[in-house]
């Protein structure tokens, strides 16, 4: 049923899950919205004894949280969350009394004006060396990946985010190899650039868990340990993990005790359809088995979680209209399960989609509250070979809507000269940034 | 260098060393929050031309001319048109009825390597470099049989694995145009897999990745890694994960392909 009842996509379609008419479609909506949310509690969709992800999703549910919603349907919940008794104080108590299928199911009855109109209300606000997702704040991840991991490179990626205000979520870098030792060069770099200018944000090299276990073992300056997630025990193995490597990985950040306004120390990324393509997903629908991601990401109080919405490809997100209903149902199910929530808001070249669906997406999603976004130079991916944002795009986002960096690093960008007292970015032309210039004069 | 980009005290020259670091879109200016218009518009054609090396359909014909006087047979996956095979790469994976039937009436002679030629996400990258790739590589194969080239249409990686089973072959060779970057729209992979046969996973073949003009790899190289690949798959009867050693060339292995 949560998978007929689903909006119309590709990945659906290729597990044979997808309703097979439209009729029968707004059919299964109907019965799903009379369908009681305890209903999720006593028939698990993916079973208690063989999957972990499941148990962590039964047993961390908490039902004092639950208690306010336990009467509802789902076709209630969804007008619960759209009425006024639903204020941001209301939705972070349920927060975790809300289980992914809940979120998941409700989402499915819901209009893009509901997705946008319910994340809204909902502030999850994490720390580390900035404060990530305050109100009237938009972050951004600065992501200056190179294809052969060459540090001046990187770093010169990283001054031109930094020079458009970019960079306050994390500067995190995807690594083109798996080796540890080149992983370890990146993270003594960008920590080093971040020390000696006094950046007040967090770096990221996005290598595998076991890889950052290591690093850390070493003792090299880890700030946020990365993994990617999905929603089955069978899908984290594909990604060569399980909950116990998450806890171990947890535990060995917060240990180094790096933050300084706050001490979230893990950054998640998953994306519909990963469960599906490790054959892994227990014949439930895409958008389901992403909120169950979600599960996992929060049990780790992460600084930031993203769905990396167009990366995997036509066969599971097939045009611009499913990125963009998939983009603001995956930013609504995170926020409600109590994640601080972003997006990479992209496409890959055989995906029927352009820099006009990423625009509508950016901007939609920016209204919905969205707590970060991920961007690089000229939305170009010269490493991943994909189009996310541009750094110009954040520059856009934030003009239009009056939004404004993490307020640590508002502080930094003027400091440095690179911004305005009022906020606005200088034109370098205007020279006033004895650090830019130090800066690029490093690199170079 | 347009608009408000850097003058002092980031001075042009000094930003056109940080460029040469890196192939990203670094420095490109603003008008006001946006792009300048020259980068919007550079940006559209590299897509496009992406879009459209996607989208192009292969000149089989002309493939085969060029790859005279070698004999050559024509397959087709179960995916009829591009945009079945862009959804649905189970069927790009199998071979139509068809094409099955066509290669168990081929099936004759030794066949130590079948090398097959497949679109891919690029038929643009295949139609301009795949014979070159393939005769650079049958030239370092010294007395092993090839079999007959086999060109497939929506054809992802897998299907190489029908392909090399119906001839009997000992090593499936595949050249598929890779999925297209902004950079690079016309890249070519080889993926080599022992023992074809349907239901081999990733792990069970060697990639080369990245064969092209613009910084690529050259068919040459190329060419030289497959005939060490080849060799020690022969001799060790495996290829994939199992097959690599240090004696290996590092090679970027880049998540492009059409797998």
């Amino acid at each position: 049923m949560l998978a007929a009842a689903s909006a119309l996509r590709s990945g659906d379609e290729l597990a044979g899950l997808a309703a097979a008419s439209a009729t029968r479609r707004v059919a299964a909506r109907w019965v799903l919205a009379d369908l009681p949310l305890k209903a999720f509690l006593n028939e698990a969709i993916v079973p208690y004894e063989s999957d972990e992800v499941t148990r962590l999703i039964i047993d961390s549910h908490d039902a004092a949280a639950f208690a306010p919603i336990a009467h509802l349907t789902v076709g209630g919940f969804r007008d619960w969350l759209l009425s006024e008794a639903a204020d941001e104080a209301a939705l972070a108590a349920i927060a975790r009394g809300v289980t992914p299928e809940m979120a998941a199911a409700v989402s499915k009855l819901m209009r893009v004006q509901d997705l946008i109109a319910v994340a809204k209300k909902i502030r999850v606000v994490t720390a580390f060396r900035s404060t990530i997702g305050l109100t009237g704040r938009l972050s951004t991840r600065l992501q200056p990946n190179h294809p052969a991991d060459d540090p001046r490179g990187i770093a010169a990626a990283v001054l031109d985010g930094l020079l458009h205000g970019v960079g306050d979520a994390v500067i995190g870098v995807n690594p083109a190899t798996d080796s540890v030792p080149a992983a370890t060069t990146l993270i003594r770099m960008l920590d080093e650039l971040r020390e000696r200018y006094a950046i007040p944000t967090q770096t990221c090299v996005l290598t595998h868990v076991t890889n950052a276990l290591t690093i850390m073992e070493r003792g090299a300056p880890v700030d946020l340990v990365f993994q990617s997630v999905a929603g089955s025990e069978a899908a984290n193995a594909g990604f060569g993990i399980d909950l116990a490597v998450l806890r171990e990985a947890h535990a060995a950040a917060q240990a180094l005790g790096r933050g300084t306004v706050g001490q979230n120390a893990m950054y998640f990324e998953t994306g519909q359809g990963s469960a599906l393509s490790a054959n892994a997903h227990h014949g439930v629908d895409q958008q389901t088995m992403e909120a169950r991601a979600y599960a996992v990401a929060r049990a780790f109080d992460p600084l930031l979680a993203n769905t990396v919405v167009g990366f995997i490809g036509p066969e599971y997100l097939y045009d611009g209209k499913q990125i963009i209903r998939a983009g603001l149902e995956d930013h609504f199910c995170g926020k409600l399960l109590g994640l601080p929530m972003g997006c990479d808001v992209c496409y890959t070249n055989h995906a029927e989609a352009d820099q006009d669906d990423m625009d509508s997406l950016m901007t939609l999603l920016t209204v919905a509250g969205c707590s970060f976004l991920i961007c690089v130079p000229g939305s170009d991916d010269v490493m991943l070979s994909y189009q996310s944002l541009s750094n110009h795009d954040a520059l856009y986002l934030r003009s239009i809507m009056g939004l404004r960096p993490a307020p640590e690093f508002e502080a930094w960008l003027e400091q440095a000269g690179i911004a305005a007292p009022d906020g606005t970015l200088r034109a370098l032309a205007d020279g006033a940034s004895p650090f830019v210039r130090q800066l690029a004069e490093t690199i170079s | 260098m347009t608009e408000v980009a850097p003058g002092e005290p980031i001075n042009a020259e000094l930003w056109a060393r940080l460029r040469r670091t890196t192939p990203a879109r670094i420095a490109l200016g603003r008008v006001g929050h946006a792009l300048p218009l020259g980068e919007v518009l550079d940006f559209q054609l590299a897509h496009a031309r992406a879009r459209d090396a996607v989208h192009a359909a292969l000149d089989t014909a002309a493939l085969e001319a060029e790859l005279a006087p070698l004999p050559v047979l024509h397959v087709a996956s179960d995916a009829p048109d591009r945009a079945t095979y862009l959804r649905r790469p189970d069927l790009g994976r199998r071979l139509s009825e068809q094409s099955a039937a066509l290669l168990a009436a081929a099936k004759g002679k030794r066949c130590d390597v079948a090398f097959v030629i497949a679109d891919g996400l690029s038929a643009t990258g295949v139609q301009a470099g795949a014979a070159t790739l393939l005769k650079a590589c049958a030239a370092r194969l010294g007395d092993l049989a090839i079999g007959p080239v086999v060109i497939a249409r929506q054809a992802r990686v897998a299907l190489g694995d029908p392909i090399g089973e119906a001839l009997g072959a000992r090593v499936a060779v595949m050249i598929i145009g890779e999925r297209p970057g902004l950079s690079v729209h016309d890249s070519l992979g080889i993926y080599m897999t022992f023992a074809p046969r349907p239901g081999r996973s990733d792990a069970e073949r060697n990639c080369i990745s990245n064969i092209h003009g613009a910084g690529g790899l050259s068919p040459n190289d190329a060419a030289r890694t497959l005939g060490w690949l080849l060799r020690e798959a022969l001799r060790l009867e495996l290829s994939g994960v199992a097959l690599k050693d240090d004696q290996t060339p590092a090679l970027p292995f880049e998540d492009h392909g059409p797998a």
